[in-house]
Order: structure tokens, then sequence, then C-alpha cells
């Protein structure tokens, strides 16, 4: 499966999805007025790895800002990891959710995430 | 009388304003606003937690004017097209903006709106939290792509309740008047 590497922009996130080390990042801001289409070819990537996932998924998500229309779409993502999760059981997938230290309300997003799915969260201070 | 919006807009915009506009408002002019916020915020040496609440409540309003402001009357198309939005982001004092906006609506959408954010205003820290939850999680899109979420988020991220105003302005449409508090 192919490796999925999506550039980042001022409105969007650097996405990176190797299917064969089983890592996944998503980084930088995701504040695009459609984020349906910025996040489609994720959600499907997703969904084909979802079928033949690797022993362990380690996904890194470090935004510094993300809209509301990016919140419902980060959501679906993590459901499709949900399944997973749901495969390959605990040790299967780390969910590692960055944050500034300042910052409570991306502590706080990552919370409502985490109460929302059934897949622990790490959530990591970055100091600035 | 229609409601005089250029005398409204001069009366809110004076002060400490970082960023204002009267006029067409489209996804690119969002992306340079966006980016003269952020400088302006910068240049006023604001601590990292309220330049980045500041932020993230002037992401949703301003997609929020872009996303549901309704097609202005004639006159105003004529002028400025037909995504026609103003506001003022200004910094009232220590740790403390605001954000004024005005935008057309029209006369039957004017009661869903008020009582939306009458509901909203209504609510308890927590209990925005749990609808917050609740329309993140209900798989839903508008038709204009936003999720619904908009305004629960900046109120369960600055606390603070909306003040607003719907202004007649002709038959058919009214100006509706919104001023955001964001402080830390």
């Amino acid at each position: 499966m192919e490796t999925l590497s999506l550039q980042g922009s001022p409105k969007t996130p650097t996405v990176e999805m190797n299917a064969e080390t089983g890592v996944i990042e998503i980084k930088g801001r995701s504040i695009p007025e459609n984020s349906i289409d910025f996040y489609r070819p994720v959600v499907d990537w997703l969904d084909k790895y979802s079928e033949n996932p690797a022993n362990e998924t380690i996904v890194n998500i470090q935004l510094e800002y993300f809209n509301t229309s990016s919140s419902k779409c980060i959501l679906d993502v993590f459901k499709k990891l949900e399944t997973v999760y749901k495969k390959n059981g605990e040790k299967g997938v780390v969910i590692n959710w960055y944050y500034e230290e300042d910052d409570e309300d991306m502590l706080e997003a990552g919370e409502d995430y985490q109460s929302i799915l059934k897949i622990p969260f790490k959530m990591i201070e970055l100091e600035e | 009388m229609a409601f005089d919006i250029e005398e409204w807009y001069k009366e809110v915009n004076n002060g400490d304003v970082v960023l204002s506009h009267y006029g067409a408002i489209t996804a690119n002019a969002i992306t340079l606003m966006l980016n003269d916020i952020e400088q302006g915020l910068y240049d006023r040496n604001e601590k990292s937690k309220l330049r980045k609440k500041v932020y993230n409540v002037m992401v949703e309003a301003l997609q929020n004017l872009f996303h549901h402001a309704d097609l202005p009357p004639q006159n105003v198309i004529n002028k400025f097209g037909e995504k026609f939005a103003t506001f003022v982001l200004k910094k009232e004092g220590e740790n403390n903006y605001s954000f004024i906006s005005g935008n057309f609506i029209r006369k039957d959408r004017v009661k869903f709106i008020k009582d939306r954010i009458d509901q909203i205003n209504h609510l308890s820290p927590d209990e925005l939290k749990i609808l917050y939850k609740l329309i993140l999680n209900n798989n839903e899109f508008s038709d204009k792509g936003g999720g619904g979420l908009g305004l629960v988020d900046i109120a369960k991220r600055t606390g603070h309740e909306y003040h607003y105003m719907f202004h007649n302005y002709t038959d058919e449409f009214y100006f509706f008047c919104l001023k955001i508090t964001i402080s830390t």
C-alpha cells in the first residue's frame, strides 16, 4: 500500500501515512473552508489500511489550530482508527495527542475526542 | 428608516483596532485577514495563550460569516457582490479583545438564529461541552460544509455570552450585529 503524503499549506496540515511502518502523522494547521475535500483521501487511505494494518499503528497528531469543520473530519479519522484498534487490540493503536504547554483548549480538544472514542490517548505536552 | 450600516460601522471602528473590514468577503480574503490578525497580535506582544484563543475564535467567526451570511439585498449585491460582511477586531483592555461583526439575515431566519444564540447563552460551561460533543459526533454536515459547531465552539472557548442585535433594514432583511468577547 502506498504512503500518503500531503504537503502542508497555511490552511491545511502536513499528512504522512505509512502503511509499512504504521506511522501516521498529521501536523500543522487545519483550517480550510471545506475540510471534507481535504480529508477525503486521508479517510479513504485509512479505509484500505484498516483491512490489513501494521501490527502497531502509531498516530501523532500535532495541531496548532483546527476549525470546527476539521474537527468532524478528524473524528472520522479517529473512527477509522477505532476499527484498527478493535482488530489489533490494546497494543495495536497508540494515539499521541500533542499540545503546547499553555494551550488548554488543545488539551481539552484531545480529551473531548478521547471521551467519544474507545481508543486510549496519550496527551503529550510540548514545551515552547 | 433602514438601519444605517455605514454609521454603525464608523461608530464601532475605533480604538485599538487590529483589523476592520467593510465589503465583500471571500475565502482568499479570509486567509489574508487571518495573516493580518496573527501579525497584529504579535505586534501587540500578546502571550501565546491569548494569541491562540483570539486566532482560533477569528477562524470560526470569519468562516461563519463566509458560510452563513445570507445573500444581501440587491443594492448591496450591486456594490459589493453576493458575500457582504463587516467586522472590527479590537483590543479593549489588558488580555481582552472584542470582535464585532455585521451581516444581512433574511427576515425568515431571524428567529432561528436568535433562538440558537439565546440557547447557547443560557448554557453553563459543562452544558456547552456536552452540546459540543453531541454535535461533533452526530455525523452531519450542513449543506455549506460547516458542522453547525461554530457558535458553540466560540462560546466554549471564550466563556463569554454573545451580545447581538437584529436591526430592521428592509421588509425582507435584517442587519445582524454580533459581539464576541475574548479574554484570558
